[in-house]
């Protein structure tokens, strides 16, 4: 570390660097490498929407827009949600494009926190969770979920978790990466749970489209949720969009408001071609998502099974794109488990930790990828394991 | 939709032994099933995708327009069917609109082809004219793009 490290904010000092990071680290030194570990779809954009990003750019439309994107971008957005989530958002004052769900959370959170506010948060969870609600000088309660409950949030477990201070709750179903979801009983618990306690919620349900088992339920949907819901979405896994890096926030018009100042200071507006993309996705893009998501399933009812069947259990995710198997069989802790297995048969997969200590035993396997990658896995898994000292 | 069938029209390069470990099926019940298919006249075989420019470095292809006049010759099927049996054939269809016949032919080089018109085609009886084009460069070939699109080697091998 060179001398400039003094200039470095303290809480920015003590933020741990992401799990994944370090071991993205590993992994990129290795060729040849089977990888599991890339949290994003396997899918390239479907070309009708890569065409109408094309077409934005041919006729020069590359200006800033409206700092809550354009006009047509939000109503598209409050049709798409009225239609598939049954909240209706005002396109004028109850919608904000933002550069992915990660702006959208990040801004959220910095609109709303005081310093020293508490933030309730299920665990293991997305890797932005905790760091980000840090960096608004503000406090991450984890409430941890297991495999038992194919991890979903156990509303008696969010009640245990609460203390005097909590402001906000950040829900994130299905959830990367165990793929657990919620399903309506229990999210109608956790809504009467955050009227109680007055709690603001951030869903992230960037993931919601590829729900395999059941129907997605938004909490924003619940009677009396909507008021003190955000409702947290994008287009980088229905549609296949990570690089555009376009997202959206709905929720009630103050709360919009004071994320539009954040927004409109730090990044002025999303990209006017990714929201052109996202027009053209939300209008048409549902058979080729349709078309995405049954290929996900396939290849998770394939992965889940072979993990099984090599003795690592695997709970059935019911939504996203990644199976999150049981390695405490190996005696292995996580991370030495991802380790070995790459540096003795090259294959990537990350280690549940890098998503809180609620993952410890656990490890992340994406099944975005191709059957003939998720085969080559399993075989060099079953080497792996097969080799290991017995227990 | 048969799954073995399903599995393999996805494009994906598999074996009996891994379609069998995905289906969670044995690697024998899949060459069954293959088996089965190709009895039915389903699958009428597999066959490797090559990108055309590995493909020998004269091979030409060539795709014929051809009308036909079908009194006393046996109708569309009888002519269709002898022009199928050329071994330089590589597909034949019968079209709606201008002419009748449409025939993929592959041959070592351009007189080759130009030989195959004029000596094999013109001389079947029924044959009325041809208008060959030929080849010039692939951009998609059964299903599968032939130029690098969709890269990915700036994608991160592990990411949150």
């Amino acid at each position: 570390m060179d001398a400039s490290g003094r200039f470095v904010a303290r809480h920015v000092a003590t933020l741990p660097k992401s799990g994944i990071r370090d071991f993205f680290a590993i992994v990129s030194q290795m060729k040849d490498a089977v990888t599991l570990g890339i949290g994003e779809p396997d899918f390239v954009t479907p070309y009708h929407i890569r065409e109408a990003a094309i077409a934005s750019l041919e006729k020069g439309r590359t200006s800033y827009t409206d700092n809550r994107g354009t006009q047509q971008f939000r109503e598209e957005i409050s049709r798409y949600v009225a239609k598939n989530y049954g909240p209706e958002y005002n396109p004028d004052t109850e919608i904000l494009g933002t550069i992915g769900v990660s702006e959208a959370l990040d801004i959220l959170l910095r609109a709303t926190l005081n310093p020293g506010d508490k933030v309730l948060y299920h665990e293991p969870c997305y890797v932005s969770y905790a760091p980000s609600v840090t960096l608004c000088h503000a406090e991450a309660i984890p409430v941890r979920t297991i495999a038992a409950d194919q991890f979903a949030l156990d509303p008696a477990a969010l009640r245990a978790a609460w203390q005097p201070g909590c402001k906000m709750l950040i829900l994130n179903f299905p959830t990367n990466p165990t793929g657990g979801t919620a399903e309506r009983a229990k999210l109608e618990a956790i809504a009467k749970f955050a009227i109680e306690k007055d709690l603001l919620v951030a869903s992230d349900e960037i993931y919601s489209e590829l729900t395999f088992e059941g129907d997605h339920v938004s909490i924003a949907s619940l009677p009396g949720m909507r008021e003190r819901t955000v409702f947290l979405h994008g287009f980088s896994k229905g549609f296949a969009m990570t690089g555009f890096r376009i997202g959206y926030a709905c929720g009630p018009a103050a709360v919009i408001d004071g994320m539009l100042k954040v927004h409109q200071y730090a990044i002025m507006c999303a990209p006017i071609m990714s929201q052109e993309a996202a027009v053209e996705a939300l209008r048409n893009g549902r058979d080729s998502m349709l078309h995405m998501r049954d290929k996900y399933r396939e290849r998770r009812d394939f992965i889940v099974r072979r993990f099984n069947e090599l003795g690592l259990n695997c709970h059935l995710p019911r939504g996203a794109f990644y199976a999150f198997p049981d390695i405490t069989s190996t005696g292995l802790d996580s991370m030495t488990f991802a380790r070995k297995l790459l540096e003795e048969q090259k294959v990537a997969v990350v280690p549940g930790t890098a998503f809180g200590s609620a993952g410890a035993g656990f490890c992340r396997a994406s099944f975005s990828t191709s059957y003939e990658r998720i085969h080559e896995a399993g075989e060099r898994i079953a080497r792996f394991l097969e080799a290991l000292p017995r227990r | 939709m048969n799954s073995v069938l399903k599995l393999i029209l996805d494009g994906e390069a598999l074996d009996t032994h891994q379609i069998g470990q995905i289906l969670g099926l044995g690697a024998e019940a899949v060459e069954r099933e293959l088996t089965a298919l190709r009895k039915q006249g389903v699958l009428l075989g597999m066959r490797p995708v090559l990108n055309p420019s590995y493909e020998s470095e004269h091979r030409v292809r060539a795709v014929i327009e051809i009308k036909i006049r079908t009194e006393g010759v046996g109708g569309f099927d009888g002519i269709a069917e002898r022009i199928s049996s050329f071994e330089q054939v590589e597909s034949c269809y019968l079209m709606s609109g201008g002419y009748d016949l449409l025939v993929v032919v592959a041959a070592d080089n351009l007189y080759k082809v130009a030989g195959f018109v004029h000596e094999r085609l013109a001389r079947i009886d029924g044959v009325q004219g041809t208008s060959t084009h030929f080849f010039l460069r692939a951009y998609k070939k059964d299903g599968f793009i032939v130029t690098a699109e969709g890269s990915r080697r700036d994608q991160p091998s592990v990411s949150p």
